[in-house]
């Protein structure tokens, strides 16, 4: 049955709403394919604004895995922005993809890619929109299967009721499962239905199927057990883990948009998973082990992307892109061939022990030379080694002393505020360590004109990290220490002007602890907030924390729990966690100890150059660590742009 | 003195490119800025040796006529580019659009001939579409707009309200009917005549699948600060003689370039260029 664009009943729309261009699709590489020649339609989404969604490296990732397989299709959706959802509805227009304009609701899948808990609402909005039931129990066999991903998916229960599935781990290898069961499925007539089709998603032991799991709470609030409920389902459901980057070498015609994004460049991602093991960062955590990408499909792919893009601009993106074990070969390499072409590398997350001027000066050779940005996380010696960020001031001021010396004006320093064990000391010292660098700074130059911008984040504890028992610190009192850490900036008048200081309030972290640590109670929150118009809550012009709070207050009314319980109560050993029954591969015992040396502020070095500490993820997922060096070298090539 | 970068200084512009596009179906909610990212993009993508300007930040050596507003469409639009190296004008405008998203179309390239383009874009022929709106409810607008000496209209910019006279840059406003058209192809190419062919022929002149009365403007409007737009000749027509549009209008620009006065025919701007040095692509006169 043939689909129909709602294209001609959006137009009169676009001409009303704010920057229509994000909603017409036509980006150079984007794809349409027949409807009826493919049997699993995927309707993917980011459940943000476009400016923000189009560039995510996973949706396009999985966007062409899929498409470039037969008899498959998937096309993008976005969030559409107040002005345009008034109308949509006013006007009975659904949720719709770019790409053809067909409404989300016909589609065999609605995969929603959650990169952090703030986009919930925005789900709920979609789903609204798409006329699909919020809630999964009232959805029957013409509706989508509802499938979370992204890191935020190894914790979906605060909306396990409004979805069917979730995902947890690396995505290229887990869509194209669940394709070929929902293929099977419809190929047999669909039998058993719905009911069947989830059966069967639940039964391969790696898709979480949230409706086939009880929980069981104690009278204290606390959970009693997470127990399956049908046959054949799995008391754990595991994480994917893609083995070999090289095979999956996307996104290789990345997608161009007409509007402005937040993002624009090849991006490429150089390795995945990160075992630094700092003890606050989630994303190191869920992704282990480390797995290098090749110098040399990391060139090809360059070379590619650029070719397919005109794109100015190379990311070499990872979570700490320096540790990549020829990385100066990568650096140098592409430096080389880009060489008078205005193309520019970037690094997005370099670590402070990582650094050397050769590779600062490789990235800056073909293109501008931008501030370069590092992450102490902590302000004293002793606030890293609980974080186990391995990072020293001393490090820090050498590495620091190099770039200044090496021509830069401009460094970005970044923090944590609120980590475990912290006290207004650790937060004020970071006016001191900025000092320093100024200091450094000036006298390395020769020169006044130095800059720091110290840039600071409200830390959320975060599932499957050793810090998931921690106390959340309440935002009164992270307030109150950005207050005294911004007094002692601006106190001494000979540096004050230097530094640039950029926080935030503590607001938003707690409802973000809300989200990232609660259980399927937080549902009923989350429903009331979107209920109320809550919508866009990473944007701080629509973020309402009375909202949030006043919603929490009623939602969890008959609970014996509230918003302080799920964020800044400390956890014990005992304690039965939401996600316990999710398994991304960390030892349970492995991370406790790993808080317990947190506390006791004993750091643990990196497995890929030590030996193994036994954090569990390679033996329970059957992985290991897959670094260079190759000892190859990019091969010379005409690039695009000369 | 001004820090300058080590090295060379870079190549000067040995030939300068006039390209006029198009901006079509869906693609015409690009704004101005998109098309300048997709554009120059685009001239990466297809090879094209731009030339750069000197300094730590080089930037390519684009300029921009001025652009049809967002939301409306276009088939002349224009951009002039330098290069550092001489190249065949028909292999890079295939290879150019090639690299443009469909609807955002290179029709014509020509080498540039002395003297500025900026000063040959004196005006531009609108087509407005009223769906909605009977013919004769649009000739009286028409009529009531043309016969005042003054029409002020309100335009909200980035520096507030501003009010100014529509009336005055309107060179020629007449009433069509499109209401018995057949089906709309947004796309579709061959000559854009403007001086030798009725204004009906132009892509843009036709809706798709849609029913009932429908009005078409054909607006010959003067360049001038500020520039009149088609939002503005309707927010003038509304003013004059209370005519409000049940759907969004739509309009595309048919040309620009000089105008003749006497009969209020836009002429091509490219003519001078083609003429003097070579051109490659679908001109816009006969």
């Amino acid at each position: 049955m043939p689909v129909e664009s709602v294209f001609p009943r959006l137009e009169p729309l676009l001409t009303q709403v704010q920057k229509p261009v994000q909603y017409v699709g036509g980006e150079l590489n984007a794809q349409v394919k027949d409807w009826d020649a493919c049997d699993v339609r995927w309707a993917l989404m980011y459940p943000d604004a476009y400016e923000v969604g189009l560039p995510n490296q996973g949706l396009q990732i999985l966007y062409e895995v899929l498409n470039e397989r037969e008899g498959t299709l998937a096309e993008r959706t976005y969030s559409v922005w107040p002005d345009l959802e008034g109308l949509m509805r006013e006007h009975g227009v659904p949720q719709f993809t770019v790409d053809a304009h067909r409404p989300v609701g016909a589609f065999d899948v609605f995969g929603l890619s959650f990169a952090t808990e703030l986009g919930y609402t925005n789900m709920l909005a979609a789903l609204d929109l798409a006329g699909i039931p919020l809630e999964a129990k009232d959805r029957d066999e013409s509706h989508p299967v509802v499938l979370a991903g992204g890191h935020a998916a190894f914790n979906p229960e605060p909306i396990a009721d409004f979805i069917d599935a979730a995902v947890l781990g690396d995505g290229e290898e887990a869509v194209l499962l669940i394709t070929d069961v929902i293929r099977a499925w419809k190929g047999e007539g669909s039998p058993g239905g719905r009911a069947e089709l989830l059966l069967r998603l639940a039964r391969t032991g790696s898709v979480y199927i949230p409706r086939y799991y009880d929980v069981e709470y104690l009278e204290d609030g606390r959970i009693r057990r997470v127990v399956p409920n049908t046959p054949g389902v799995p008391w754990r459901v595991s994480k994917h883990t893609v083995m070999n980057l090289d095979e999956w070498p996307y996104p290789k015609q990345p997608l161009v948009p007409l509007a402005e994004t937040v993002h624009e460049r090849m991006s490429v991602e150089v390795f995945r998973g990160c075992t630094r093991g700092c003890r606050f960062c989630q994303a190191g955590m869920i992704t282990r082990p480390v797995r290098e990408r090749s110098i040399t499909t990391i060139g090809e792919m360059v070379d590619a992307g650029l070719k397919a893009t005109g794109f100015q601009e190379v990311g070499l993106l990872s979570l700490s892109s320096a540790d990549h074990s020829e990385i100066a070969e990568v650096t140098k390499g592409l430096a080389d061939r880009y060489e008078g072409t205005n193309t520019s590398l970037s690094l997005p997350s370099t670590r402070v022990d990582a650094f050397n001027i050769d590779l600062a000066n490789e990235l800056t050779r073909n293109g501008r030379r931008s501030g370069l940005t590092f992450a102490p996380e902590g302000g004293t010696d002793r606030m890293r080694k609980v974080i186990n960020k391995m990072v020293t001031e001393d490090d820090l001021i050498r590495t620091v002393a190099a770039a200044y010396g090496a021509g830069w004006r401009q460094v970005k320093l970044y923090f944590m505020c609120g980590l475990p064990t912290e006290t207004d000391e650790d937060v004020v010292a970071i006016a001191r360590v900025a000092k320093r660098v100024i200091e450094t700074g000036r006298q390395v130059s020769g020169k006044r004109d130095i800059r720091c911008t110290v840039s600071i984040g409200g830390f959320v504890p975060k599932p499957h990290t050793p810090f998931q028992w921690a106390a959340q610190l309440d935002h009164e009192t992270t307030d109150a220490r950005l207050a005294k850490l911004r007094d002692a900036i601006r106190a001494d008048r000979d540096y004050a002007k230097a530094i640039g200081f950029r926080y935030h309030d503590g607001k938003p972290g707690i409802v973000e602890g809300l989200l990232s640590r609660g259980d399927r109670r937080v549902g009923k929150v989350i429903r009331a907030v979107y209920e109320d118009g809550g919508r866009f809550d990473g944007w701080s012009e629509h973020f309402s924390f009375d909202r949030w709070m006043a919603c929490a207050d009623s939602a969890l009314a008959d609970e014996p729990v509230d918003v302080s319980w799920y964020t800044t109560r400390e956890r014990d050993k005992a304690e039965v966690l939401p996600w316990d029954h999710l398994d991304s591969g960390l030892d349970k015992e492995w991370l406790w100890d790993d808080w317990q040396d947190a506390v006791d502020e004993v750091e643990v070095d990196d497995c890929r150059w030590n030996p193994c500490f036994d954090c569990g993820v390679c033996p329970q997922m059957g992985t290991d660590i897959q670094i260079g060096p190759t000892g190859r070298t990019l091969l010379p090539l005409t690039p695009v742009g000369r | 003195m001004a820090r300058t970068p080590e090295g060379p200084p870079p190549p000067p512009v040995v030939q300068r490119l006039r390209i006029r596009w198009a901006k079509r179906g869906r693609l015409r909610f690009t704004s101005h800025r998109d098309f300048q990212r997709a554009f120059e993009r685009a001239l990466r993508r297809a090879n094209v040796p731009v030339a750069y300007s000197a300094g730590f930040s080089p930037h390519p050596k684009i300029s921009y006529a001025g652009a049809a507003p967002t939301g409306t469409a276009s088939e002349a639009e224009y951009v002039e580019v330098g290069l550092q190296e001489r190249v065949e004008l028909e292999p890079v405008r295939a290879a150019l659009d090639a690299a443009l998203a469909p609807g955002l179309d290179i029709l014509e390239i020509v080498e540039a001939a002395p003297g500025a383009l900026a000063d040959r874009l004196e005006a531009s022929h609108w087509r407005i579409e009223l769906p909605g709106v009977g013919v004769g409810v649009a000739e009286a607008a028409a009529e009531a707009f043309l016969v005042a000496p003054e029409v002020k209209v309100e335009r909200l910019t980035k520096d507030g309200v501003r009010t100014f006279d529509a009336r005055g840059a309107v060179a020629r406003l007449g009433v069509l009917d499109g209401s018995a058209r057949g089906p709309l192809d947004d796309s579709a190419r061959g000559p854009l005549d403007d001086s030798a062919r009725g204004p009906l022929d132009a892509p843009g002149a036709q809706r798709e699948g849609r029913e009932g009365p429908c009005a078409i403007l054909d607006v010959v409007v003067r360049h001038g600060i500020p520039t009149v737009r088609p939002d503005d000749v309707l927010s003038g027509l509304r003013s004059v003689a209370d005519l409000v549009p049940p759907e969004p209008p739509r309009a595309v620009r048919l040309a620009q370039g000089p105008l003749d006065e006497a009969t209020g025919i836009v002429g091509d701007p490219l003519a001078h260029d083609r003429d003097a040095v070579g051109a490659s692509g679908i001109p816009s006169t006969a």
